[in-house]
């Protein structure tokens, strides 16, 4: 293989490194918006949740920034054609997230109960609805969203906003919700105590056995869904154009990476051990190990997937032809090189100085210190 | 085929959403290193009033802050789900300093403003001090690297254009980050973010003063305020001569509408001061002339001259000619990719692509354009010229008023006499929305004056837009407008709250503070012991 196709290859896996972070980290502080208002039923309750993860959040928020930005930087057709495509999805994502900065700084500056409940029900959705939204849009890749380009590479999509939130969709979507839920519960039992570490304890047992089945049973239906396949087309390593390939359409050939690659199994193998075993963590109260499952569990999960759909990472289910892979939709050799040097610097400064900020403020969140700290959220 | 007024509601879209964007990021950029100037005060004298300071400005920047966050977010997408062609067409050099400012200035950022909120007490002084240091560098690292993003919009350097895969692709990393125009621009924005930044703390610090209020803290605040303005407006106006001097070369038809100049004059070049220019005459009305000033301004010498709109326009006509069958070249290589012909003739006019684009806007097959309809793309060349002129005129006339308000500022605080000048002290408070607006304007002066293209002279804007429905663009835009009407309220809420309540009661023993009635407190004219 070319040098640039090693390089799209390892783009490739940074972009699963990127979700994996984009999950584990924003979707556990979703998971804790999601909860909010169940493991805390006074406002006192709720703030001790919320403080858990007030130090973090912030900083957890850029993994869903450094995705966008490195979707740009190194598969600039995806990002074109997926967000536009995606346009209102993308809006309710976008309308939702921006609720949560302010929901985190603006709740526990007012003393009244009806602004504090609002912003609550503010970080529920700014919870929920990205996390839906992030498993639907992978649920969109295995079924093909309708988009097309013209000669020049300008995308048009085809299909109704609607048509994305189609049952498997859904189905994809409730899966990281289960997943996010089950990171926010047992982050929250890893800071709190008491009535909140309880019922969060009785949600992370909950959401495991749930995202089992939901993962189970998507594994299902793409068995019986139609799979894209590259039958032809310039390969990789090679600059090109979506214009220039043939793909066919095959029952079960999302499978097909799997029967080339045993090993491969692993991956869902991974996913599914990961829930299991959080789920007996949680039983066993051990939540520190809980979160290290849970983030397992998700890189299965979302390495399943991408295994699955590799090399594509957009069929077009209008014009098969004109699917988006790894290999035409990747930026130059000479940008994939720099940043993958960016990328190797900073990946691993990054995940050194927010281990420390972990360090710093690790510990449990009495009530009484967010009840006297003025700088508690 | 775009549809115009999608394009133009896209526009609307993204100029609400950055405009308000960049409404929160200059106190961002200049009140992070306030903070961090005033702990190192307080971490070599350990004098207690500077960790208050810092405490008190650091709840108002975080108010701040979160909205810069949130509306930053809408940002980093909006180009792909907006300006999809755009993204793809140059998404191989633009994208590229997006993803390193995640990586290298926003994770720093966003990581250690968390610390820097909740750590005061898990941290040796020394550790906390860099954590501040950090979201003050972070944010300014964040700022270099989206200005190098948008310098390549109105400069581009490093790329070239690949008929293989048919975009712009990266040629070199260091020009596309050592462009001329990003470091005058990088310099000249986040100092006005100090500026920003200054004059914030110095108007609240001259609000405590008018009503006695924790006077202490705000002494110390004006004077830190007013020494740290003073340096960075004449650092602004230094650059941002800088930047007129650069972008004027590098954009001709921006410095034309900026300077209101229709048409092209021998040096030495007068100054229009004063002119109503008019889009569809091409003239001023009754302009006010400083003979010479604009050579000297623009050239930086008395013989210079530069091109009036008379002559760009008629040299966009020859570019549009040139460019037509670079465009035809580039049809055939995409359903013929490798022909040689086209190879050839595309290589022979490349330069001039992007006005082959511009006149495609009138006629699909450029190879039919007429006459009349590439004079038409010829007049899109010249931007809107009255709203540039006169952002441009607002900017640099906020710039100098600051400049003379830090000056006076600086000389009544050092000689101790500040809080006798009670005029002076008005006058601060109302400075406040000042450093916001002149940053306002001087975008507008940069983006439409870069019109009509998204990458100046090599994309024209009408291509760029995502192919939506009048439908999703209102709903959209009437979205945006929507949530942000409600946060911008919330936040100017939360903002006077917290300014009305002012710093939190001291710590046990701390003989610095005073204590002035506090609004709203039942004990307010009470005498105190």
């Amino acid at each position: 293989m070319e040098i640039y196709g090693v390089f799209q290859v390892i783009w490739w896996l940074l972009l699963g490194v990127l979700l994996v972070g984009l999950a584990v980290m924003v979707g556990m502080d979703m998971g804790v918006g999601t909860i909010l208002r169940y493991v805390g039923r006074t406002d006192l309750e709720r703030r001790v949740a919320l403080n858990i993860i007030g130090p973090h959040w912030e900083g957890n928020q850029v993994w869903f920034v450094l995705g966008g930005g490195a979707v740009f930087a190194a598969f600039p057709l995806i990002y074109a054609t997926a967000f536009s495509g995606f346009y209102v999805v993308m809006l309710l994502l976008l309308w939702s997230m921006i609720l949560r900065p302010l929901g985190f700084e603006y709740r526990s500056k007012l003393p009244s109960a009806a602004w504090r409940s609002t912003w609550d029900w503010a970080l529920f959705v700014s919870g929920l609805v990205p996390m839906v939204v992030f498993g639907a849009a992978f649920g969109n890749l295995f079924e093909g969203v309708p988009f097309h380009f013209s000669w020049n590479l300008t995308s048009t999509y085809t299909g109704s906003f609607l048509g994305l939130l189609n049952s498997f969709a859904i189905l994809c979507g409730l899966l990281s919700a289960s997943l996010s839920v089950f990171m926010g519960s047992v982050a929250v039992m890893n800071g709190g105590e008491g009535v909140i570490y309880e019922r969060s304890r009785t949600l992370a047992r909950v959401s495991s056995v749930l995202a089992m089945v939901l993962f189970a049973a998507g594994g299902f239906w793409v068995h019986s869904m139609q799979g894209y396949v590259l039958t032809n087309g310039p390969g990789a390593g090679v600059p090109q154009t979506p214009m220039q390939q043939v793909v066919t359409l095959t029952d079960g050939a999302w499978f097909a990476n799997f029967h080339a690659h045993g090993l491969l199994w692993l991956l869902p193998a991974l996913g599914f051990a990961g829930m299991l075993l959080g789920l007996l963590a949680t039983g066993a109260r051990r939540s520190h190990m809980a979160w290290w499952l849970g983030a397992l569990a998700w890189i299965g999960v979302i390495g399943t997937a991408g295994v699955a759909l590799f090399p594509f990472l957009l069929p077009s289910s209008s014009v098969p032809a004109q699917s988006l892979t790894v290999w035409n939709s990747s930026s130059s050799q000479l940008t994939l090189t720099w940043m993958v040097g960016f990328a190797l610097v900073f990946v691993p400064l990054i995940v050194w100085y927010t281990s420390w900020a972990f360090y710093v403020m690790r510990g449990k969140v009495s009530a009484e210190h967010v009840a006297a700290d003025e700088h508690s959220y | 085929m775009h549809d115009i007024t999608v394009v133009d509601l896209s526009r609307w879209q993204f100029a609400t959403t950055a405009l308000y964007h960049f409404l929160f990021v200059p106190l961002t950029l200049g009140l992070s290193f306030m903070l961090a100037a005033m702990e190192t005060v307080y971490v070599t004298t350990g004098k207690q009033i500077y960790r208050d300071m810092a405490q008190f400005w650091g709840k108002l920047f975080l108010i701040n802050f979160a909205l810069g966050v949130a509306t930053g977010l809408t940002m980093e997408f909006e180009f792909g789900t907006n300006w999809s062609f755009y993204s793809s067409f140059v998404g191989d050099i633009f994208g590229a300093p997006l993803a390193i400012e995640g990586l290298m200035a926003f994770f720093l950022e966003a990581t250690f403003v968390g610390l820097m909120v909740f750590g005061w007490d898990r941290m040796r002084r020394g550790q906390h001090l860099a954590v501040t240091y950090m979201v003050a560098f972070g944010s300014n690292l964040s700022a270099l690297w989206i200005l190098i993003a948008n310098s390549f919009m109105q400069a581009p350097e490093g790329a070239h254009f690949n008929p293989v895969t048919m975009r712009m692709e990266l040629s070199s990393f260091s020009q596309l980050i050592f462009s001329h125009d990003a470091q005058a621009k990088f310099v000249h924005t986040s100092i006005a973010g100090y500026v920003t930044g200054a004059i914030f703390v110095a108007g609240i610090s001259a609000w405590y003063m008018l009503r006695n209020r924790h006077t202490e803290l705000a002494r110390r605040s004006f004077r830190m305020a007013v020494l740290f303005g003073v340096l960075s407006t004449a650092g602004v106006i230094t650059l941002g001569d800088a930047l007129g001097f650069v972008g004027g070369q590098a954009q001709p038809t921006k410095l034309a509408a900026m300077e209101g100049l229709w048409k092209s004059e021998p040096a030495p070049m007068p100054f229009n001061l004063v002119a109503f220019p008019s889009q569809k005459d091409q003239v001023n009305h009754a302009d006010v002339q400083v003979p010479y000033a604009l050579s000297l301004l623009v050239t930086h010498s008395m013989d210079g001259t530069v091109p009036g709109f008379d002559k760009l326009e008629q040299q966009a006509v020859e570019r549009i000619r040139n460019g037509i069958p670079a465009v035809e070249a580039l049809q055939t290589l995409s359903s013929k990719p490798g022909d040689a012909d086209a190879l050839a003739q595309f290589r022979a006019h490349e330069k001039d692509l992007g006005f082959g684009f511009l006149v495609q806007r009138y006629s699909e097959d450029v190879s039919k354009a007429t006459d009349a309809e590439i004079s038409k793309a010829a007049r899109d060349t010249i931007p809107q010229v009255a709203p540039i002129f006169w952002s441009f005129r607002a900017m640099v006339a906020m710039g100098l008023a600051m400049l003379a308000f830090f000056v006076l500022g600086v000389i009544y605080s050092l000689r101790n006499r500040i809080e006798r000048k009670r005029w002076f002290l008005k006058f601060s408070v109302l400075m406040i929305p000042v450093p916001f607006l002149a940053s306002e304007a001087g975008w507008l002066v940069a983006e439409l004056g870069r019109q009509p293209w998204t990458v100046y002279q090599l994309l024209p804007t009408w291509m760029s837009a995502s192919t939506h429905s009048v439908g999703y663009m209102i709903f959209s835009l009437a979205g945006f407008v929507g949530l942000y009407t409600m946060f911008i309220i919330a936040e100017m809420y939360l903002m006077v709250r917290a300014i009305r309540k002012g710093p939190e009661p001291p710590h046990a023993g701390d003989s610095d503070w005073d204590s002035g009635p506090v609004l709203g407190n039942s004990v307010t004219g009470q005498a105190e012991g």
